[in-house]
């Protein structure tokens, strides 16, 4: 072989996996997400003749449109601020100090993310309601409800990506700011808070889209008086079939995301750089410093977490019979049959479901994450890191209702009649969880200083062998993470799903609502007993995921 | 056009790596299949996808009855409620879901006959006498139950405020009624669709608007769904919630019974809107005659005899026999308020617009 042919064999060798790297996520973004959304949009742009503007330009330029719009955006940047703010002081006290049951807290405030929202404005409105235990603060209905319920759902995204960061944290440069006269403010807004920005931004983009597209929520907790961009698409598809609103309105939603993320990645790459990671916890007893953060997270935890799940808890026990586990009891029957299976099955197909999808998600995003996570020199390589970033986040923001009917009108045809398969529901669930996947494990993979790729580079170590012996271990701990927040994901997921749904195999939320769409004491009963099914299911699954990292971390 | 020819040039290019991900995913082992598609070349399918909303429930040893007698293989799939059901199969006209619907109601019926999603079918089994719930005069759906959309009153509440059960549209509106009733959104929630069409049944098209006005300043409560409103807002359900009476359905009481058979709750039975659920076979079905068949089998006695207790509606046909509870209660509606499916197609959207307009401001 020429030295040429050979130089060509071995450009082939090192660019081969980088292009299946990009390319298989890619084409599973493209297929299952992107063709769908274009399938959608597309009919709003076609009058039934021929191709027209005009009816997408009508529904934008109305007033009715734009008041909708500056009230998506009010709630979820509201949501998103208070989130933040009461989010980070969690992530110190639950990730950083030394407290006694830590660990059942982390987990608990992970589990309102999935549960689902018709449970949740059950779980909200009983405390709301003129009667409940909070009814004195007259809040039912009011714009403070919904963002409550937005903090409720979200704390954790902001808790454990900033959480999991900061525990990694090398306090060296803490303390040498200390040294040197910083008070501790100081030292923490010089260094800490420089240092976490990545992370907080990261989390922050997250739970803007989906605050941005929170549905349930805003319909139940509002009374219907507050319309969002998403349960405008929600109404005008499904009950005017109006597409060319709904074409504009998921355009709207497109924007939204991409602004916001291009937004937050102009301030992370502001602050971006390598930082030392410790690699291992650095948990600290409790000073007075630290009292100010305790209060604010044991009043957050109190109010917004425990409070509806301890009202859900406590109305899950009320029975036909007074108080009771009847209704978990029930759990194992089919609800005199007006189920096609029992909750406990409904509870093994979301676990089945959940599983694939979970697989799906990690293996994609840890493809997608490690590619992102590369530093390109070239400006344009640059560039095109930066909006495959974007690309993939789009689902955060983009309707269930567009995904779904997109689904419905795309892939009819062989070989991608995926309609009546059900691999379509752990797919259309990795879509969702994929982004989260992909945001836990950038901000440690960005993170780890290249010199050390360089080093192991210089003494020959291949690109296999550095992944493995530096960058496996350092991600550890985010891939226990990753991997619970994507199981938990696909538990919960809701949207798209139930556009898919096949009776003889119901998930679990699909069940809960099916149940809580009925009258009776027994149905609403179950309802919210399984509701409580997949709130533990969630918490066993993110503390197995937390045990995970932890173990594997002492190991290292 | 032009776009379209795009469009196929986006999947085919697409399709290579996606491809290797279906592939792989059909090795993992999903054991779907059912697909109408597979035998295309037989003449008689021995498949059938049966498409239905998400309250849709059969026994299993229906199921299997029906199986057993047609030798089909049916797949069952309930994407959607309501609206959002006939929305689907509009959308999925060039390459249809499945067969046969089941679910469509006479508040969305309208539309799905208009967009011509429906292959008309005259069943043999269809009860005569039933006229009045026929969707439209050639069989484009077939009527196959009904529920009354009543409200539901909290017994023990007016007992204690020693107040008479209102009984029609205007003592809701009478201010010794004031800020008892909670009602559903129309624009998201069916019931609450049914209602605002039983007004307009009442009043008609120029006195609704003033009626729920009168309604709105009495202090009705708005809830965005009927989950909402009957288990959190409803002082009857085990929600114990703030409002006596609320909008729901003529067999909800059933549910609320206690061991001595004495419920909680009561339909009133002046203000119902009778909601009827068609079934009917999709235009372009890979399996017409199953169709068929499963439409004459959803009218047999035995499995109208099935569905008070599996769908909570009742059977269209008169001559099944209904549970005991049910004669208790269902039996009190005797005039539903009627309006036509056609009426409601045409209308629905300007009523629902001018009420949220009025109601909600």
């Amino acid at each position: 072989m020429s030295r040429q042919q050979w130089a060509r064999v071995t450009t082939l060798g090192r660019w081969l996996p980088w292009a299946l790297t990009a390319l298989i996520p890619l084409a599973f973004l493209a297929i299952f997400f992107v063709l769908p959304v274009f399938g959608l949009v597309s009919r709003g742009f076609h009058d039934g003749d021929t191709w027209t503007l005009s009816n997408v330009t009508a529904v934008l330029s109305s007033t009715r449109t734009w008041r909708i719009i500056r009230q998506t955006l009010l709630f979820a940047v509201s949501g998103t601020c208070c989130t933040v703010l009461l989010g980070v002081p969690g992530a110190y006290v639950l990730y950083r100090l030394r407290l006694p049951g830590q660990r059942v807290w982390r987990v608990m405030a992970s589990v309102p993310f999935v549960l689902p929202s018709v449970v949740v404005g059950v779980a909200f409105k009983s405390l709301l309601a003129p009667n409940g235990l909070l009814g004195f603060l007259e809040l039912d209905g009011s714009p403070v409800a919904i963002i409550a319920a937005l903090v409720f759902f979200n704390y954790s995204v902001v808790v454990r990506t900033v959480g999991a960061f900061w525990a990694g944290l090398d306090v060296k440069q803490v303390e040498a700011a200390r040294s040197l006269g910083a008070s501790p403010f100081r030292a923490f807004t010089t260094v800490t808070l420089r240092a976490l920005t990545p992370a907080i931004m990261s989390a922050a983009a997250l739970v803007f889209l989906f605050c941005a597209s929170a549905f349930g929520v805003v319909l139940v907790l509002g009374g219907s008086r507050y319309g969002t961009v998403e349960t405008e698409i929600w109404y005008q598809t499904t009950a005017l079939l109006n597409l060319p609103a709904a074409a504009a309105l998921s355009i709207v939603q497109l924007v939204i995301v991409v602004v916001s993320l291009s937004l937050s990645n102009v301030a992370r790459t502001h602050q971006e750089r390598a930082l030392r990671l410790a690699g291992r916890t650095t948990e600290r007893s409790l000073t007075l410093t630290d009292v100010p953060a305790l209060v604010v997270t044991v009043l957050t935890m109190g109010l917004l977490l425990v409070a509806p799940l301890a009202t859900l808890l406590w109305r899950s026990l009320q029975t036909r019979n007074g108080f009771g586990f009847g209704n978990y009891a029930l759990l194992a029957t089919t609800a005199n049959g007006s189920l096609s299976v029992s909750v406990w099955q409904a509870a093994l197909n979301s676990l089945l479901t959940g599983a694939v999808a979970m697989l799906l998600a990690v293996t994609l995003g840890a493809a997608v994450s490690y590619l992102l996570s590369r530093r390109p020199t070239s400006i344009w390589g640059h560039a095109l890191l930066r909006s495959l970033d974007s690309a993939f986040m789009l689902p955060l923001g983009v309707s269930a209702v567009t995904v779904g009917f997109g689904f419905l009108i795309t892939l009819n045809r062989p070989p991608l009649d995926l309609r009546t398969s059900w691999v379509l529901i752990p797919i259309a669930q990795a879509i969702v969880a994929l982004p989260l996947v992909v945001r836990t494990l950038l901000p440690t993979w960005r993170a780890i200083d290249p010199k050390l790729w360089e080093a192991a580079a210089t003494l020959g170590a291949t690109e296999g062998r550095i992944l493995r012996t530096i960058d496996l271990p350092l991600l550890l701990r985010s891939l226990g993470l990753a991997v619970g927040f994507a199981f938990a994901t696909s538990l919960g997921e809701f949207g798209a799903t139930s556009f898919l749904s096949r009776p003889d195999r119901p998930t679990l939320p699909v069940v809960v609502y099916k149940l809580i769409s009925r009258p009776g004491v027994d149905n609403l009963g179950m309802a919210l007993a399984a509701a409580v099914v997949l709130a533990l299911l969630t918490g066993v699954v993110m503390a197995v995921a937390e045990l995970l990292s932890k173990g594997e971390e002492s190991g290292w | 056009m032009k776009i379209r020819d795009y469009g196929k040039r986006v999947r085919s290019k697409l399709l290579t790596p996606g491809l290797v991900i279906v592939t792989a995913l059909a090795l993992n082992g999903c054991s779907t299949g059912n697909n109408p598609n597979d035998n295309p070349s037989s003449s008689t399918p021995t498949t059938l996808t049966v498409v239905t909303h998400g309250s849709f429930s059969l026994s299993e040893e229906t199921k299997a009855a029906f199986e057993a007698s047609t030798g089909i293989k049916v797949t069952y799939l309930s994407p959607a409620d309501g609206g959002t059901l006939v929305s689907e199969l509009i959308l999925t006209k060039d390459a249809p879901l499945g067969d046969v619907v089941f679910g469509i109601d006479n508040t969305f019926a309208g539309r799905a006959i208009a967009a011509g999603v429906l292959q008309p079918y005259q069943s043999a089994n269809l009860p005569v006498g039933i006229d009045a719930i026929l969707a439209d005069g050639i069989g484009s759906l077939t009527p196959i139950d009904y529920g009354d959309v009543c409200l539901n009153a909290d017994i023990a509440w007016y007992e204690e405020h020693a107040q008479q059960l209102p009984a029609t549209f205007e003592d809701l509106i009478d201010p010794a009624y004031s800020g008892q009733l909670v009602v559903t959104n129309p624009a998201l929630s069916s019931p609450g669709l049914a209602f605002l069409s039983a007004t307009v049944g009442a009043f008609g098209e120029n006195g609704y608007l003033d009626f729920w006005r009168s309604l709105a300043a009495n202090g009705m409560k708005v809830a965005s769904s009927w989950t909402q409103a009957y288990t959190v807002e409803f002082s009857g359900s085990s929600g114990h919630g703030y409002y006596p009476l609320v909008l729901s359905y003529a067999t909800s009481p059933m549910y609320e019974e206690d061991e001595t058979g004495v419920s909680a709750t009561v339909a009133l039975p002046g203000m119902c809107f009778r909601q009827v659920e068609y079934a009917g076979i999709i235009a372009g079905a890979q399996n017409p005659e199953g169709a068929q068949k499963f439409i004459d089998f959803l009218l047999t006695q035995e499995v109208q005899e099935t569905i008070p207790d599996e769908m909570y509606m009742a059977p269209v046909n008169p001559t099944a026999t209904l549970p005991a509870a049910w004669s208790k209660y269902v039996s009190a509606v005797t005039t539903p308020i009627n309006v036509p499916t056609a009426t409601i197609a045409e209308r629905r959207d300007a009523w629902i617009q001018a009420w949220t307009e009025t109601v909600l401001g």
